[in-house]
């Protein structure tokens, strides 16, 4: 099982208790995504859907690439950004 | 001689809370014991666009409110102490899973919640964008598809395209129980039309005859009207009020067909708007906020005058309620749940506008009064006794 460190943006910080960096584990984005929602509940469904989806106004990136599928593999020491996009913020 | 009898109202006792639900968040007023003066507490989730919240008439202490950010999915929130602390739905509205191939549906977001009824205490409905009906058996901590209706076989000819929506997405909203049977509910949707069960929301069919689509090259349809409102009066339960896209109207069961009431409201009025409220115990009085519909669909107050407009026979007359509002160059929108009643003696009426300013009344519409302004555009206006 890889360990990842996943790096979250502020406005998920109500789920993870304030904290901007939290250590997961997962061999794909979306198995890191089912570790985060064990440990902090109800974070997965705000930025996937229900169809595994991420949302259109989140963005995942792993070493600084553009991810989009949660089915992506990652591997022991990936780090994992979690953030809103630019657009999103309604006006 | 004996003294005349007071007359003695089968209205409630209490304190008016007022919960408000805006595109930034979630506030509560509450009214003083005159219901003149009024306190503004919050926000509450501030950031989150707050589509409707509303305190359970069951148990008078539990909320729930329907909750999303600009960026994060869709949740329901809920608080048994009025808003000091919140629990986040295990489970919030969704749809399934779709298998290979078929349409993958998503909630955007919970548009409307309803209270079930009185005989289920912890049931909720929950509509959505898109369209989409589910239930909460345990007081909104999980929530199930309400298969009747999400699977039904007509779903898709009935709930259109996204074309067929709000601004905002496709809505279902007006989720109504018959307080004599709980088996009997009913749905609007934006679009789609009225749907009606008579089995729990097993089965479900389109309850439309006589109201108009005049978007569509058949203006009457069976089905892919614009409801923005539909009431049930509590005490005459065969008795239906809609304000919609094109018109005011009324049913009164069994006989299927929507007579359209609006048209005797004046002419440069017109009889467009968004919500609609009903007298909690007179079936013949209802209450309306004129929109402009005409040409582009400008959707503000018509001629930049504001008023509410009362029917007290059903719709055969109206009459006009402005004192205390604008009196000109007042472009108010009033979206479909941010007009509500609260069940005092005399009823008490308020609603809130697009431009974060809440007007209310506490003689059943005859003088309004300013009770907040600057706060966020505003999605609805929920009144409860706390």
């Amino acid at each position: 099982m890889s360990r990842v460190v996943v790096r979250v943006a502020a406005l998920l910080h109500s789920y993870t208790r304030g904290a901007s960096v939290v250590q997961a584990t997962g061999e794909t984005l979306g198995e890191v995504l089912d570790d985060l929602e064990r440990r902090f509940p109800g974070i997965r469904f705000r930025v996937v859907d229900e169809q595994d989806r991420l949302r259109p106004h989140v963005r995942f990136f792993v070493n600084g690439a553009d991810a989009r599928d949660v089915a992506l593999s990652l591997s022991d020491g990936d780090e994992v950004y979690i953030v809103g996009a630019l657009s999103g913020g309604c006006s | 001689m004996a003294k005349p009898r007071a007359r003695r109202s089968s209205a409630p006792r209490g304190r008016v809370l007022l919960l408000v639900a805006t595109r930034k968040g979630a506030f509560v007023l509450r009214a003083d014991a005159a219901r003149s003066r009024f306190r503004l507490e919050g926000p509450h989730f501030l950031g989150h666009v707050v589509h409707h919240a509303l305190l359970d008439p069951r148990d008078r202490r539990t909320i729930l409110a329907a909750a999303r950010t600009g960026h994060l999915g869709t949740t329901v929130f809920r608080s048994t102490d009025f808003g000091k602390t919140w629990q986040e739905a295990a489970r919030p509205p969704q749809f399934p899973k779709a298998a290979e191939g078929a349409r993958a549906r998503a909630v955007d977001h919970v548009f409307w919640l309803t209270p079930g009824h009185p005989s289920e205490p912890g049931v909720w409905y929950a509509g959505t964008s898109p369209q989409g009906l589910f239930r909460s058996a345990d007081g909104g901590r999980t929530w199930d598809s309400v298969t009747g209706f999400n699977d039904h076989p007509m779903y898709d000819k009935w709930t259109g395209s996204g074309q067929d929506g709000t601004p905002d997405g496709p809505a279902l909203h007006s989720i109504l129980i018959d307080p004599r049977d709980r088996r009997r509910m009913y749905v609007g949707m934006s679009g789609g039309g009225v749907f009606a069960s008579g089995d729990q929301g097993a089965g479900w069919r389109p309850l439309n005859r006589g109201a108009r689509a005049d978007f569509f090259p058949d203006p009457l349809p069976e089905y892919g009207q614009d409801p923005h409102r539909v009431a049930l009066h509590p005490l005459r339960p065969d008795r239906l009020y809609q304000q919609s896209h094109c018109g005011i109207y009324r049913m009164d069961l069994p006989e299927e067909r929507w007579i359209r009431i609006g048209e005797r409201m004046p002419t440069e009025v017109g009889d467009i708007g968004f919500p609609l409220v009903l007298h909690p115990r007179d079936p013949e009085t209802a209450w309306v906020i004129p929109m402009d519909g005409s040409t582009v669909w400008p959707r503000v107050s018509p001629g930049g005058k504001p008023a509410v407009y009362a029917t007290r026979d059903a719709g055969s007359t109206w009459k006009r309620l402005d004192r205390g509002l604008p009196r000109a160059q007042a472009w108010l929108t009033v979206k479909r749940q941010a007009f509500c009643a609260d069940p005092l003696d005399p009823v008490g009426l308020y609603f809130g506008t697009t431009s974060g300013t809440l007007w209310a009344s506490r003689d059943e519409g005859a003088r309004w009064t300013c009770v907040a302004q600057h706060l966020p555009e505003i999605y609805a206006v929920e009144a409860a006794l706390g």
